[in-house]
């Protein structure tokens, strides 16, 4: 079945040889996602527009003239990304209705290359948290929350109220884009990741995430949390489409001068079958509190898989882990205060009526824009960078900061090439005990495993590893060297091969798309 | 070590934004608790890290024009303006204080 095609080559080649067109393609896409609606992984569905470019990109494979292997893939996009003449919200009242009059350089770039954009997907409000939970439009449901795998270990054969309430989360913030990538509407999304935002739920959705290197893609356009941190983020069905992705959005962007300059030339990644070249760390205290018995497990299995492979494996050390969490925490918020500081209701966004005066009308928009998750953030950013607090506080942040980056890059020194870890404590949980906790309380917790990386800018990969007991997708993730992507991919790869994770059983949509599926299958057999 | 009054006060005309009620004010202060714990670190000689690519040196672009007159693309976005001009309501007009 073509959506289900991983290998984006594939569909690339379907596309060229005329066995499918942009427009079928797109219109496949947009119907999954009608039928998907219940999944809330997508915002804004730019239907007409997605139509438009699908059906430009048939004339020009028509003419034999495709703009590259992007040409025509469906792809969708975070809503914290700049899109020209579609809506923008962040999840959101602070952004309902505003329309950007630009594309964020990334999207520009895939648009360039003739990538059919669906649409905008949900996340936690301005990216605020590890669930996809907190955004206005309301949660997004982790597609495996519908799978036959989770269905049935966990969902006891009862009435549909069960069925309701047996949902769980994406993962967070950056859920809609790996619901979307992992229910098949579409082929990549664009995610972002500022303290394990693509990472996390893709662990949590069985796909690939994908946090390349700061500095490595722009983020003219999307619209920051912390300047020092954030990067945009992919996410596919496969580690090659990732690296195809990556190709297309690399390099330095003039409108991003936190881009470096360095010339990026995108690579293909090599079969490898020989993996004794490598040395991969296990580093111990990531085998934190709360870290389940069964990911445990699997983190072990995997190590031995490398061992067994010829690699050499050892245990590495990075002692200011501990310390990571609250040292993001501390940065985060500072640098959110400032960042958040642009949300005023003069220039764009939600404005209040109050009239009296400007300091009043700015306090009852960012009153009424903002949810809690936020306000509270600007508030203890604003505290840490009082003056009577700055040398305590953030000074003191950015001084554990530069011990955690240290840390890694002593391991890198010593030799290992690559990291792995698990990417998330648990695999995803129940959405109705997700909400028992507040959202920082969660954050805190989440994020253990994947923000020491932003911390450092250093490039990560997530890939699903294997169904826990409940039937739900635990993924691991491999930390590389700044700016070596092709070498964490191309381990990741191999990775990938060895432990063949399966394809999602999705009951709802082949009860809808039968005749689509059945249809499809004949052809391509 | 509670935050005192004067300092809520003084972080909402900062911030311009409330705490709006108890749990609020709370929530800071379960903030601030979590982030003391930074200070159990040692860090003498380390110096502060403002960015990972510190070792490089920014990019700075020509100083030549290469886009700009989309005036009426910005202001579209804006609720209330006349003619080029973004509408604010009276400045310099303090906010009242936080009570108890």
């Amino acid at each position: 079945a073509v959506l289900k095609d991983g290998l984006r080559s594939q569909v690339s080649a379907a596309l060229k040889e005329g066995q499918v067109t942009p427009t079928e393609l797109c219109q496949r896409c947009l119907a999954l996602i009608k039928s998907t609606k219940f999944l809330n992984a997508y915002i804004t569905v730019a239907e007409e527009t997605a139509l438009k470019q699908a059906e430009e990109s048939e004339e020009r494979y028509k003419k034999g003239q495709p703009l590259g292997i992007l040409d025509g893939i469906p792809i969708a996009v975070k809503d914290n990304f700049n899109t020209a003449g579609i809506e923008t919200t962040c999840a959101s009242n602070m952004l309902k209705g505003y329309i950007s009059p630009y594309n964020a350089t990334v999207v520009q770039k895939l648009l360039d290359q003739g990538a059919v954009l669906l649409g905008k997907t949900n996340l936690d409000e301005f990216a605020m948290g590890s669930g996809s939970t907190d955004g206005v439009f309301g949660p997004v449901r982790n597609p495996w929350s519908y799978s036959k795998q989770y269905k049935e270990k966990s969902v006891p054969k009862s009435h549909s109220e069960d069925e309701e309430s047996s949902w769980v989360i994406t993962g967070g913030s950056s859920g809609g884009s790996a619901a979307a990538v992992s229910s098949f509407t579409c082929f990549a999304a664009l995610g972002s990741d500022t303290g394990g935002s693509t990472r996390n739920p893709a662990a949590h959705c069985g796909v690939v995430g994908l946090k390349p290197t700061y500095g490595l893609i722009s983020r003219h356009g999307l619209i920051p949390l912390v300047n020092s941190m954030d990067v945009p983020g992919i996410l596919t069905r496969c580690v090659d489409d990732a690296a195809i992705l990556l190709g297309s959005l690399a390099g330095h962007d003039p409108k991003d001068s936190t881009t470096i300059q360095d010339d990026f030339k995108p690579f293909e990644l090599p079969n490898l079958t020989d993996i004794s070249k490598f040395s991969i760390g296990i580093p111990k205290e990531y085998h934190a509190p709360g870290l389940s018995s069964e990911i445990l497990a699997l983190w072990s299995k995997a190590a031995d898989l490398f061992k067994n492979a010829g690699a050499k494996v050892v245990e590495v050390s990075l002692p200011h882990t501990r310390y990571s969490i609250v040292c993001y925490h501390v940065l985060c918020t500072a640098e959110v205060a400032s960042n958040m500081a642009r949300f005023d209701g003069l220039e764009y966004g939600h404005r209040s009526d109050k009239k009296d005066s400007t300091e009043s009308m700015y306090a009852a928009t960012r009153r009424e824009g903002f949810n809690d998750v936020v306000r509270g953030r600007i508030l203890s950013g604003n505290y840490f960078l009082l003056k009577q607090n700055y040398e305590k506080y953030f000074v003191k942040a950015q001084k554990v900061r530069r011990l955690i980056a240290n840390d890694f890059m002593k391991v890198f020194k010593s030799g290992v090439d690559i990291l792995l870890a698990p990417t998330t404590l648990t695999d995803a949980a129940l959405y109705t005990e997700f909400i028992q906790e507040d959202n920082r309380t969660r954050s805190a917790q989440d994020d253990i495993l994947t923000q020491a990386a932003n911390m450092a800018g250093l490039p990560a990969i997530s890939v699903p590893t294997a169904l826990s007991e409940r039937g739900l997708p635990v993924g691991l993730q491999f930390i590389g060297r700044s700016f070596q992507e092709k070498q964490l991919l191309t381990v990741a790869k191999w990775f990938e091969k060895q432990v063949q994770f399966p394809v999602i059983e999705l009951e709802e949509v082949k009860r809808h798309d039968n005749g689509v599926f059945q249809h499809q299958k004949s052809s391509f057999s | 070590q509670k935050v005192s009054v004067e300092v809520l006060d003084h972080l909402e005309h900062l911030a311009l934004v409330d705490f709006r009620d108890l749990e609020g004010v709370e929530r800071l202060q379960k903030a601030i608790q979590f982030a003391d714990q930074l200070l159990e670190v040692n860090t003498d000689g380390v110096e502060p890290m403002d960015s990972v690519l510190e070792d490089r040196c920014l990019y700075l672009r020509e100083d030549d024009v290469t886009e700009g007159n989309c005036t009426k693309d910005l202001l579209e976005n804006a609720r209330e303006k006349v003619e080029e001009y973004f509408l604010a309501p009276p400045g310099n007009i303090p906010l009242p204080k936080l009570e108890e």
